[in-house]
């Protein structure tokens, strides 16, 4: 005796949120019930394996056939196949869009193609992830990529009205649609110990502050250039910081800044004599930096820059966080007192989000 | 021109892609009725275009309106081949032609294609303007409504019941047509759902026809269905129950029109007419006369028609002389039929003799339950005398003499409601059925379906003989069905015979009813339990007692209907779902042969079935059951019965004895020991079962009562017999001793197994119930959460040496993890009980058996539930642990004196029907009939029942219901069998919901096999039904029944087809914690209610 067919369809779609998630989590359906056995829900409610196999089975099925709704979510609000809940119906969006820290870290700042795809074996060896729950993240991670790529207004927003994301889940895919946009490098050894929370904090404060967005009423509007508004940075802003280069390269400016900064400091910072050796590195990093964002390679490398010039330095010295915190606002602080030095708004854009993305980079 | 439709076509969504390189779709829609088509213009490049067409108006006859559906096809525009089809979109505009039920057709209507599934949305507006008077209109029944409900619609009050309505079509099957072979399957998919969709409405319009004939305005329990023929063609089929609906206008009847027995049922005074059930009346006999006396003829009540309101006024003051004439005095139903009876009854005894092979073929325990009837009389004699058969010849003769003693008698009076204003029912005798086996032929004039028609009426007729056979003048809670393999087809009908009062013959005027209430009060309470028929001449052996509740009259040990236990009811404890399932071998064979074969094996399953039945009832330490549904069904190669009932224990029935094992083989010291050793087992299931379903009845002290009662628990019949003698009948007394044990003799490796099944069953995970009524007995509390679902399950046997016995437990296997299945998935919801639970089987193949569950879980409040189970009659009782007595003692050594004479009343009549083929292969004289017969009374009150059922808890539901659909942009829609939604009012009705949807894959793996296909197509059916009631403005559809799921899979071509056929009545409800609001709004809905009855009723 086999079952050749078994099905279940209510009025209302079950959905059943344990198995879900194996779902999700790309078990097969053999896996899924193993893992349910293990949870002890047999001897729970006293059924049998072969009643877990099929309620399994089933299960699976209506997610395979919602699934082709989840890559459009308004479709599924607007649907008439399957009556879910909006409550439920919201669960499934947020779930199946949800995705695994350690995917994320592994594909974040990579292009979203096809040669990447490839990569998604090694990834899902390497994370402990299944390869069908990688291929899932990245492909939700391509999709809403794709939908948004083109559009303008607010990058949150438009995820969020196409994808009817959570307001903290659509900030995550914002930040990496923008690293995707911007192929900043996270991959490299260094950057190892950052997480994705770390990166979402920059990608964040770096859309609000140096994309074309940012600047509010954008000037170029009406421009034929096919920027988009929250995804690509600012390229004016980029070239325009190259006149920053001047706080180091003029060797009075240098000088007059570090003063201003050590005469604050003093006797505030516990590491106060290591940061006088070091202030004109940090600052020559910081400005370097800065001055190197023209070229695309460069934006790429902005974090592994970051964290070499500026973290790394700091963190060898076992400068507290509080102290780094004290010194960056002096830091910035301190150019509006630089009499000579004409690019306070430029430096404040600048400066500001870099502050805040040092912060959040600056542990161990 | 007494009509014009008109449709616009606003836009489409979520088209699919016909275009690869634009990957966008030109989509343009044909609107299609009658002969007539419009096109709108083709909106290019989109998947979401606007129309917005103008209004496209039909002027058609209002025949058309109720036979055609409206027909919307949306095509892909192409410049250089064919336009391609998208899908279509069938709208049955049914519901606009009666004023009070939806004025638009308006929504979003998913498009289908029978290849396919949903192919994305389109938005639709229907609107009909009827310019016909209201003669002209009545002629071609528009205006006539239709129920699926098998109750009374809330909401509406029976001013007459009127009585039965049938009605078939039959047409040649497209499918099978010689140009099916040159036409896609797609066309030929289409042909099929447009042809059935035209009988439906055809046979619609012509039982309205019938209903208009008996002056009635609507069908009430109005069931449909397909029989696919084949080869030899396409029958759509109807009955129902004619009535006279009054829709309750004023705000305080409003409350109560009600779902489940509410407090304010009681309140209400009742000339209000608060709850639509209490009404109706009786028609049986008298209204038999009525019919004739108004409209002898169809063309004399089409001429006639302008007067219709005479005539309706005419029944509210027209005495019915010839009314009583048949047992319709309830409180001495025998006497009237008494010598008709005794006849019948030595004819039964004497014919039982003659037939030595019945009796041997069934072992011991066979004779307990089989009893023969005069109606294995009467079918004889029928027989002989005509061979019946397919021409119909000889039929035609009886039917003519039907006629003419239709004169005196109602034709058929039988209902197809299952529950009934309260005083309705008088009597209930047993569940009566009939099943005949006939060979398929082409049927040569559709236009004359008379071969089917016979079929039909000759079964019914049986029925009718059958009900007599119990003293009863009606049948209730009927419903017919059929199976059909190749050529063979049985047909099977049902239902319970009962005897109704006469005074809800007439016109339900609110003085018969206040002084039937009275009555009622003061003699029947407990009355429908008890018998109707002569218990000196009972037509089968029956164990007679006086009824727990009243002691006055007397009542069978058990009681099988297939009715809903009624709301009034004393029930003592819950109920459960039982089911007894049994396969038969048969071999292969064609045509007569075949016939005969399974004309054979049927006596031998219903008893089986039936003996089943009995030992799973006794093992859950109840006594009657309800809802009963026998299906049996006919493959290549063997026969399946499934019967499905729920068991209760009603306090008016005695206490039911135990299951006693005796082994044939008494030497054997192991034997013994593992005979003890089942014994233990049984009686321990027995004590489990009782406080599982908290069947604790009182223990009555005979002090109190005069000890009328037989105690089970007493070992001695002496003593029994003794404290009976004094007010007992001394034939009665005889039987006592052998009731309380059911014996169980295993003397064979069958038996053995019988018994083994019994043990199988595994009782419903705690929190869970189950039965196949409407409601559950015993709880009342419900909260508003439902969940309605369809589950599907088809094994494949594995084909190596199938046994009759391995077959058994394979499909009771099939069966019990079906339902374990669904306890597990709806774990959720506990507690909660599973209502009108609905197994279908079918043998779709040689080695498949497919079984279909259609049901509804409905949580319920446990705190609340607690209370409920006592009664009045327990109150006033001493309650004494009587349970472990009674488990402990048999009489052990009586059973196998009493032997002879059957503790248990048989119950219900079957009989199978050799007449089709007799006169091919003579072989009728084997005739066996078995039936047995059921007896089954209740008794019932309902005071407490009713005071409990109304708390259905705002608060708890408010918390549940809550949540969902706050920001959804799809309204939601419930479906449930029920007739009602807990926790809230249905407020209108809009209309029959009817749909019949082919769904056919030629890439069967890559839609995920045969669970991704029917899983899809079903889900797409649901949606379907879901947006037309949305469409219809409703929010709910109520007694909905998937009434077919064929389904047909040729893995090996990669291809599957599965047909469909749902219908259910589309309403609107309110939540009653949202009624004070709403009740602003009710105005306008007593305005139409009062239009309409000026149409109608005046």
């Amino acid at each position: 005796m086999t079952s050749e067919l078994d099905i279940f369809v209510g009025n209302t779609t079950l959905i059943d949120e344990d198995v879900y998630r194996l779902w999700l989590d790309g078990y097969s359906v053999t896996d899924a019930v193993a893992l349910r056995v293990r949870s002890g829900i047999l001897e729970q409610t006293g059924a049998t394996a072969a009643v877990l196999q099929s309620d399994t089975m089933d299960h699976y099925r209506t997610f395979h056939m919602l699934e082709r709704l989840l890559h459009a979510p308004p479709k599924l609000l607007h649907q008439l196949i399957f009556q879910i809940p909006p409550s439920r119906q919201a669960l499934l969006i947020e779930r199946y869009y949800a995705f695994d820290e350690a995917f994320v870290r592994e594909v974040l700042g990579k292009k979203l193609s096809k040669g990447t795809k490839k990569d998604l074996d090694d990834i899902s060896t390497k994370t402990g992830i299944t390869l069908k729950s990688c291929r899932r993240q990245f492909d939700n991670f391509k999709r809403v990529f794709k939908v948004v790529e083109e559009m303008r207004g607010s990058l949150v927003d438009n995820i969020q009205q196409h994808f009817l994301l959570s307001d903290r889940l659509a900030r995550d895919y914002a930040a990496i649609v923008f690293f995707a946009n911007n192929r900043f490098e996270t991959g490299k050894k260094k950057l190892q110990y950052l997480s994705f929370g770390d990166f979402a904090f920059c990608a964040e404060l770096m859309i609000q502050n140096w994309t074309l967005g940012a600047v509010g009423e954008a000037p170029i509007d009406l421009d034929s250039q096919m920027d988009d508004m929250d995804m690509d940075l600012d390229k004016e802003f980029l070239q325009d910081l190259k006149e920053l280069k001047v706080l180091v390269a003029d060797k009075d400016l240098l000088d007059l800044h570090k003063s201003l900064v050590c005469t604050a400091l003093r006797g505030k910072l516990g590491v106060f004599s290591e940061m006088e050796a070091n202030f004109k590195n940090l600052s020559r990093g910081l400005v370097n930096v800065a001055a190197k964002l023209t070229h695309n390679k460069d934006v790429r490398d902005l974090f592994v820059d970051l964290v070499e010039k500026f973290v790394e330095p700091c963190r060898s010295d076992h400068w507290p966080l509080s102290d780094v915190r004290f010194f960056l606002n002096q830091y910035s602080a301190s150019v509006h007192s630089l009499d000579g030095f004409r690019h306070q708004a430029l430096w404040d854009r600048y400066m500001g989000t870099l502050r805040g993305c040092l912060l959040r980079l600056y542990h161990d | 021109m007494p009509g014009k439709l008109k449709v616009k076509i606003v836009a489409g969504r979520h088209l699919p892609v016909m275009d690869r390189a634009s990957d966008l779709t030109d989509a343009f829609v044909e609107v299609k009725f009658g002969n007539t088509t419009f096109k709108t213009d083709v909106y290019l490049k989109s998947l979401n275009p606007q129309w917005n067409s103008e209004w496209f108006k039909f002027e058609v006859d209002d025949e058309d309106l109720q036979d055609e559906p409206l027909q919307i096809t949306v095509l892909d525009h192409d410049t250089y081949s064919a336009n391609d089809a998208i899908g279509k979109v069938y709208i049955d505009i049914d519901p606009l032609l009666y004023s009070e039920a939806a004025t638009v057709i308006s929504g979003w209507f998913p498009i289908y294609d029978t290849i396919h599934g949903i192919r994305g949305e389109i938005n639709v507006v229907v609107k009909v303007d009827l310019f016909n008077d209201l003669n002209r209109f009545r002629q071609s029944s528009c205006g006539v409504k239709f129920f699926c409900t098998t109750s009374i619609p809330k909401c509406y009050r029976a001013v007459i019941i009127h009585g039965f309505v049938e009605e078939l079509v039959v047409n040649e099957d497209p499918e099978y047509q010689w140009i099916d072979r040159i036409r896609t399957p797609r066309a030929s998919n289409e042909a099929r759902q447009r042809l059935i969709s035209l009988m439906s409405g055809e046979l619609q319009r012509k039982i309205g026809l019938k209903v208009l004939e008996m002056r009635g305005n609507a069908v009430v329990g109005y069931l449909q269905c397909f029989d696919l023929e084949g080869e030899s063609g396409l029958v759509v089929r109807a009955i129902g129950t004619a009535c006279t609906l009054d829709k309750l206008s004023s705000p305080a009847a409003f409350l109560p029109a009600c779902n489940s027995p509410s407090k304010e049922m009681k309140e209400i005074p009742f000339n209000e007419d608060p709850n639509p059930n209490t009404h109706s009346s009786g028609p049986s006999t008298p209204l038999k006369n009525q019919t004739y006396s108004f409209s002898p003829s169809k063309s004399y009540s089409r001429q006639s028609s302008s007067s219709d309101t005479d005539l309706s006024l005419t029944p509210k003051t027209a005495p019915y002389p010839q009314g009583p004439r048949i047992y319709l005095c309830p409180s001495s139903p025998s006497l009237s039929c008494g010598s008709l009876h005794l006849k019948k009854s030595c004819l039964l005894l004497s014919e039982s003799s003659l037939t030595p092979h019945h009796s041997s073929l069934v072992s011991p325990v066979l004779r307990k339950s089989v009893s023969f009837s005069e109606e294995l009389f009467l079918a004889a004699s029928g027989m002989g005398s005509g061979s019946a058969g397919k021409e119909g010849g000889p039929f035609k003769a009886l039917l003519r003499q039907q006629t003419q003693s239709a004169l005196e008698q109602r034709e058929f009076p039988f209902f197809t409601l299952t529950a009934f204003p309260p005083g309705f029912l008088v009597h209930v005798g047993g569940v009566v059925s009939a099943r005949s086996v006939k060979l398929l032929d082409r049927i040569h004039n559709p236009d004359e379906p008379e071969t089917r028609d016979a079929w039909w009426a000759e079964i019914r007729q049986e029925i009718k003989s059958h009900a007599k056979a119990l003293g009863c003048h009606a049948v209730v809670g009927y419903s017919e069905s059929t199976s059909i393999c190749e050529e063979v087809c049985i047909l099977s009908a049902s239902g319970t015979a009962a005897v109704l009062n006469p005074r809800f013959l007439q016109d339900g005027t609110v003085e018969g009813c206040l002084e039937q209430r009275l009555e009622e009060n003061l003699s029947t309470r407990c009355g429908f339990c008890h018998i109707p028929y002569d218990e000196l001449n009972m037509p089968f052996p029956a164990h007679l007692t006086y009824c727990y509740n009243c002691r006055k009259q007397k009542v069978p040990d058990v009681l099988f209907t297939t009715i809903d236990l009624p709301t009034d009811a004393t029930v003592i404890g819950k109920g459960c779902l039982i089911q007894a399932r049994l396969c038969r071998l048969k071999k292969k064979a064609q045509a007569e042969a075949n016939a005969t074969a399974i004309s054979n094996l049927l006596p031998f399953m219903e008893y089986e079935v039936h003996t089943q039945l009995m030992n799973k009832l006794k093992l859950k330490g109840m006594n009657a059951l309800f809802g009963l549904r026998i299906q049996i069904t006919v493959g290549e190669n063997m026969l399946m019965g499934l019967a499905s009932a729920t068991g209760v224990y009603l306090a008016a029935l005695p206490t039911p004895g135990g299951i006693q094992i005796a082994g044939k083989t008494p030497n054997d010291g192991s034997y013994e020991q593992h005979i003890s050793h089942m014994q233990k087992k049984i009686n321990d299931t027995i004590a489990k079962n009782k406080e599982l379903y908290e069947i604790n009845p009182p223990e009555i002290s005979e002090e109190i009562i005069g000890s009328p009662i037989p105690e089970p628990r007493q070992r001695s019949r002496l003593l029994r017999s003794q404290s009976e003698s004094s007010d007992e009948v001394t034939e009665l007394d005889l039987s006592h001793g052998k009731k309380d044990a059911f014996v169980l003799e295993i003397d064979d490796t069958d038996a053995m197994e019988d018994v083994h099944s019994l043990l199988t069953d595994v009782p419903p995970p705690s929190g869970f119930y189950s039965c196949n009524t409407e409601i559950m007995p015993g709880i009342n509390n419900w909260t508003s959460e439902i969940q309605m679902f369809t589950s599907v399950r088809v094994i494949r046997l594995s084909s190596l040496n199938l046994t009759n016995q391995a077959l058994n437990k394979n499909f009771n296997d099939l069966c019990e993890n079906l339902l374990k299945s669904l306890y597990f998935k709806l774990r959720s919801m506990i507690p909660c009980c599973l209502c009108h639970v609905n197994f279908t089987v079918s043998l779709p193949e040689d080695e498949l058996i497919q079984v279909t569950v259609t049901a509804v879980a409905i949580t319920f409040d446990k705190n609340q539930a607690l209370q409920t189970t006592k009664t009045p009659v327990e109150k006033s009782l001493q309650r004494a642990s009587t349970d472990n007595e009674e488990l402990l003692q048999f009489p052990l050594e009586l059973c196998s004196d009493s032997l002879p004479s059957h503790p248990f009343p048989p119950v219900k009549a079957t009989s199978v029907d050799y007449s089709s083929f007799a006169d091919r292969c003579s072989s009728w004289i084997e005739l066996i009939k078995l039936k047995a017969q059921t007896i089954r009374r209740g008794s019932i009150k309902t005071t407490v029942t009713v005071e409990k059922a109304s708390p259905v808890g705002d608060g708890n539901f408010r918390n549940r219901s809550a949540p969902p659909c706050a920001n959804s942009t799809v309204g939601v829609v419930k479906m449930t069998p029920l007739s009602f939604i807990p926790g809230a009012k249905i407020t209108k009705y809009l209309g029959i919901i009817n749909m019949f949807f082919i769904r056919e894959t030629t890439s069967l793996r890559e839609e995920g096999g045969v669970s991704g296909f029917l899983h899809a197509f079903i889900a797409e059916v649901f949606a379907m039904v879901r947006a037309h009631v949305a469409a219809l403005g409703g929010n709910a559809v109520v007694s909905y029944i998937m009434k077919q799921c064929v389904f047909m899979e040729n893995p090996n071509k990669n291809q599957a087809q599965c047909l469909i056929n749902v219908s259910g009545d589309a309403v609107v409800f309110v939540r009653e914690s949202d009624l004070e609001v709403v009740s602003s709004q009710q105005p306008t809905t007593n305005c139409q209610s009062s239009c309409t009855e000026g149409e109608v009723t005046t």
